[in-house]
């Protein structure tokens, strides 16, 4: 199997891709348990993290993986750019791209940009997050998280129920593609407003009632119910969501025994979350975060380096 | 007086006859139509064997950017575009800046074109003090000042009180209202069609029924007032239908189709390529066959380009920032003549004769190819392909969504008020 050129989406990346990924993703799982958790694969490569839209997590997450591999990082972000002064992506693209590059780490508010831009350089580009669209490390991190927590490489005959705004998500439309990929079933649940239009051709079945799902569900998945939903006329208020979406006491109670609970944070507690995660055996939330480093250096030594070189994951010399 | 020119062995079609005829031109009439003419000495003989002769085109729907966004077209530019299209007159669209509610940029627009001279630059007026929907532009001395055609396109009039308004006021001045179909509270952000391509993409979507609303509204307007509207760019099946039914019922109301919606579909969109992104977006392959038959069966008056030209650098934008539009002077023959099924007579019905009337420019534009016309015609070769490239463009911008496409039909020769602005080919001025 070939390394990739790019990563975009999960579709692109296809069930071959997602496997060696996954696969890949425990050797750097077992680097990061070392007492020195860094290796020189990526030395003197260059990876820019190129954040258009605010970001903590998925930032880090890349910055810190880039870095245990030995890459050279920089960081650019639209407040301190010009990009404010009507910079065309295109320029700013060619700009950093002069400036010797190996790959891109691409967030935007906009779907489409990691397509859009990949004309414009030779580097390798990473989807951290497009819009509505796509959001491929996120999948492959909840793919790798769920993989580790019930030690099964194939996700046949479990289901997974995404609850929340999925019309606006595009971490759903990536875990919907991934999970799908290796088997499982994907039930969606939001009120009909919270659904894209016209999903009939997509692999899920849909409810619009938590409480009709929750008992047949393996791995609960809740997304982030953005406040400014409220004021487009998405749902009348936040307290009525809670009641019919949020995850309280009693519904954590009718999950079948052994199934998870996930969320891709920032976490809205009082709104999708009633609970405290944290207290809850069964919650991979702090497992979806430290994953999260893994599976970026994963993508980025699949990218960078590719099949020719693993000696090159030995301990720092 | 100036030499004739004599057009021989050329295909005469004007939406009334359809024949072979040699025509002769001069001090910009036509002063001869006939199977064969004496040629005199001096006379300026041009073999137009297998070409069709025509009254020039006329655009009801350009965008010439100028005053306001020189950097992406001027009105020279625009123009010089268009008379390689064929066009003899263009209606110049009101999205200026500033926006041609006043007499003062009407008359700077129509003179601009007079400069360039080369085409009739028609300029619409504003329905709106600077397309902003909140209180009406001087309809009258813009009329006065000669203005046929009044839009606010790029925006919708929304408000239902004032576009009634409009059309009472507009109907004492025998004027035209054309509508930018477009519910803004149902478009908010949006990209693409929405559709289930939209839906996987995850971009916002434009649903159809944000046109068909207004479409009905303003024909249920137009029945109310009697005043003449004309619907711009309709882009969906159920907005063709809606025109169909009101021309049923005898109502003074007409419309016009892109090339673009009648020859790309929303798909597009799937190559994140931000040329596909124009206002109204492109739709489903059902709409684009509604939009063809609408125009096979006369519900759809006429071909517009919607020609909305885009500096590069607006276009190399996220697909949220990047501005809507496609240009389209340069290529509307050869679109209309790839993907239409209708006979020519009636091609140069709904690229000239029909927006002549529409634009209130019939007694210059539109006219029958007979002596004593005005001399103002395109000569096009319909069987020739060609493939567009974009280096070769007259515009001063770049986008054009049709590179690589298969088009049919070629202007040859553009005529405008007796002189070849363009000649083979080539623009001459």
């Amino acid at each position: 199997m070939s390394a990739m050129r790019h990563l975009l989406g999960i579709g692109e990346l296809g069930h071959d891709g997602l496997v060696r990924l996954l696969a890949l993703t425990d050797h750097m799982v077992e680097v990061n348990s070392r007492p020195v958790p860094k290796v020189p694969a990526l030395r003197g490569r260059t990876v820019v993290s190129l954040f258009y839209e605010d970001s903590t997590r998925t930032r880090l997450s890349f910055e810190t993986a880039a870095k245990r591999l030995s890459a050279d990082t920089m960081s650019f972000s639209v407040s301190t750019s010009s990009v404010n002064k009507g910079e065309s992506l295109r320029d700013t693209i060619e700009t950093i791209t002069d400036m010797g590059v190996d790959a891109f780490v691409v967030r935007h508010k906009s779907s489409g940009v990691p397509w859009q831009i990949r004309q414009w350089t030779n580097a390798a580009i990473v989807n951290a997050g497009d819009g509505w669209h796509e959001h491929p490390t996120q999948a492959l991190v909840d793919c790798y998280t769920v993989r580790e927590a019930l030690q099964r490489d194939r996700f046949d005959g479990l289901t997974l129920t995404i609850v929340g705004d999925v019309k606006h998500s595009r971490v759903a439309r990536s875990n919907i593609a991934a999970f799908a990929m290796l088997g499982a079933k994907v039930v969606l649940v939001a009120p009909p407003t919270l659904l894209p239009p016209d999903i009939g051709h997509w692999p899920v079945e849909v409810a619009h009632r938590l409480d009709d799902v929750i008992g047949r569900t393996d791995v609960l998945y809740m997304l982030r119910l953005q406040s400014e939903r409220m004021t487009q006329g998405h749902v009348p208020n936040l307290r009525e969501y809670a009641t019919y979406f949020g995850l309280d006491a009693g519904r954590v109670a009718r999950l079948p025994e052994g199934a998870v609970i996930m969320h891709p944070g920032p976490m809205n507690r009082g709104v999708e979350m009633l609970v405290d995660p944290t207290a809850l055996p069964n919650s991979l939330i702090h497992r979806q975060v430290a994953n999260g480093v893994a599976v970026r250096m994963a993508v980025l030594y699949d990218l960078l380096v590719g099949e020719s070189s693993s000696a090159s994951l030995g301990e720092v010399a | 007086m100036g030499e004739r020119i004599v057009l021989v062995g050329g295909r005469v079609v004007d939406g009334a006859q359809d024949r072979r005829a040699d025509v002769v031109l001069h001090d910009g009439r036509i002063v001869e139509v006939a199977d064969t003419v004496t040629v005199a000495p001096g006379d300026d003989v041009v073999d137009v064997t297998g070409c069709v002769v025509a009254p020039g085109f006329v655009d009801l729907h350009t965008h010439l950017r100028e005053p306001g966004k020189e950097e992406a077209e001027t009105i020279e530019t625009g123009s010089r575009a268009a008379a390689k299209g064929g066009y003899t007159a263009v209606v110049a669209m009101p999205n200026t800046d500033p926006a041609q509610d006043s007499v003062a940029v009407v008359d700077f627009v129509r003179e601009q074109g007079r400069r360039a001279g080369l085409v009739e630059v028609v300029p619409s007026g504003c329905i709106t003090v600077g397309r902003h929907g909140k209180a009406l532009a001087p309809l009258a001395e813009l009329a006065a000042a000669g203005v046929r055609i009044f839009t606010d396109d790029g925006n919708g009039v929304q408000d239902e009180m004032l576009m009634r308004r409009a059309m009472e006021y507009g109907r004492g001045l025998g004027i035209t209202l054309a509508q930018h179909c477009e519910v803004s509270t149902l478009t908010a952000g949006a990209v693409m069609n929405e559709c289930k391509c939209c839906t996987s993409l995850g971009l916002p979507g434009w649903p159809a029924i944000a046109e068909e609303l207004m479409v009905f509204r303003d024909i249920e307007l137009s029945r109310l007032t009697g005043a003449r509207i004309h619907l711009l760019h309709l882009s969906t099946a159920r907005s063709v239908e809606l025109v169909r039914a009101a021309k049923r019922d005898g109502l003074p109301v007409t419309a016009e189709v892109t090339p673009h919606h009648l020859s790309l579909d929303e798909t597009r969109l799937a190559t994140f390529d931000s040329v596909y992104k124009v206002n109204p977006p492109l739709r489903s392959p059902a709409d684009i066959a509604a939009l063809r038959e609408g125009v096979r069966d006369g519900t759809i008056d006429a071909i517009a380009t919607d020609h909305a030209p885009h500096p590069r650098r607006d276009k190399e934008l996220s697909l949220d920032q990047a501005p809507p539009g496609m240009i389209g002077v340069e290529t509307a023959l050869g679109v209309a003549l790839a993907v239409l099924d209708v006979d020519l007579g009636h091609l140069v019905r709904i690229m000239s004769v029909n927006p002549a009337r529409i634009a209130g420019i019939d007694e210059r534009h539109g006219r029958p190819v007979t002596a004593g016309s005005p001399a103002n015609l395109v000569v096009f070769d319909p069987q020739a392909t060609w493939q567009v490239s974009p280096d070769e463009l007259a515009s001063k911008s770049r986008n054009t969504p049709f590179v690589g496409m298969n088009l049919r039909g070629r202007v040859r020769h553009t005529i405008f008020e007796g002189r070849f602005t363009v000649r083979d080919g080539e623009a001459l001025r």
